[in-house]
């Protein structure tokens, strides 16, 4: 497998091949058995997340470094309409389609790292890194 | 993809062979919806032991079909949640109310039996916040379920890392 993988999504068939994929890439990378339980759970919210309020969009795996450090990057993107305020979208409990409120904050505890980028009426962008101990 | 439902005696078991659509759900809870009406089913066994990954959806979809399997009159257990997803749950702060837990089927069916004698008697067992009151202002506590704490006990080696459920919850 190449050190990318992107994975259209727009049915939630597809949410299962992203997260199979960034399960067969973070293996590659030398994670281990509740880690790749973690990073897969991830992958999973964040791409439901495109499909329930954006409808579709695409999730990016890849390799990544820093220094010494080697991990796996999810890039997740999507031309939807965008979220108004970050801060209360973040918060644990906070949802506006009846679901848990769970998954954004959820996500940014799972992972090291957590950025999200949302313009109005443009589309949301997630990136989140899980470094090897 | 159907999740293929077997009747035994008084009870249901629903073996869930891989990550269920919205579609699989609907078709999975007015399946099971249907059978313990004609049936008379008391209890309805759940195995995901197949599921790698139980999201904020999966458990959300579960939660309302073990509910609206409440109202029409049987208990749900769900049996087969792998440790480290059982982890991941407790992590996120997932948790299953009015639903038992058990690791295999024959404890299942034994949760099963002892409640058919005490009707009353939940397993439910509340704990704290796992990631400390801190967090997510205005999030109640939620009850956790004794078979996934059980396991995290048993099971769980805390990896370097990661802090162990345990540490969470008791690291206040
Ligand atoms: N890609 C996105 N595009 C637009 N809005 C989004 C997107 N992702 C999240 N949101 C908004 O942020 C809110 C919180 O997201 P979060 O994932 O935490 O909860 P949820 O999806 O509503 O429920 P859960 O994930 O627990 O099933 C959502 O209700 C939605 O309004
Ligand atoms: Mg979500």
């Amino acid at each position: 497998m190449a050190d990318e993988s992107r994975i259209n999504i727009s049915n939630a068939a597809e949410i299962v091949t992203a997260r199979r994929q960034g399960r067969v890439l973070a293996v590659q990378l030398g994670f281990d058995g509740s880690e790749l339980t973690v990073i897969a759970t991830a992958i999973s919210e964040i791409a439901r997340n495109i499909l329930e309020h954006a409808k579709d969009g695409e999730v990016i795996i890849s390799r990544c470094n820093h220094r010494r450090k080697c991990g796996i990057c999810v890039v997740a993107r999507d031309s939807g309409p965008g979220i108004a305020d970050i801060d209360q979208a973040m918060q644990y409990g906070y949802s506006t389609h009846k679901g848990l409120g769970i998954g954004l904050p959820g996500t940014k505890l799972l992972m090291d790292e957590f950025h999200i980028v949302s313009v109005v009426g443009q589309g949301t962008t997630v990136t989140m890194k899980k470094w090897r101990h | 993809m159907q999740v293929p439902i077997l009747k035994q005696g008084n009870y249901l078991i629903a073996s869930v062979q891989s990550a269920l659509s919205d579609d699989d759900l609907r078709l999975l809870r007015d399946d099971l919806s249907d059978r313990v009406g004609r049936f008379r089913s008391t209890g309805v066994i759940i195995d995901v032991t197949a599921l790698d990954v139980i999201d904020s959806f999966a458990t959300r979809t579960l939660q309302s079909v073990a509910q609206m399997l409440k109202l029409r009159g049987a208990y749900t257990v769900i049996v087969g949640i792998r440790p480290d997803v059982a982890f991941v749950m407790v992590q996120l702060g997932l948790t299953l109310a009015d639903v038992g837990a058990a690791l295999d089927l024959e404890e299942a069916l034994e949760h099963l039996n002892r409640r058919s004698h005490k009707p009353n008697e939940y397993r439910t067992m509340r704990t704290g916040d796992p990631r400390g009151s801190a967090r997510g202002g205005g999030a109640p506590s939620r009850p956790t379920l004794s078979g996934v704490n059980r396991r995290q006990d048993q099971d769980e080696k805390p990896r370097s890392g990661h802090a162990s459920p345990r540490s969470l919850e008791h690291g206040r």
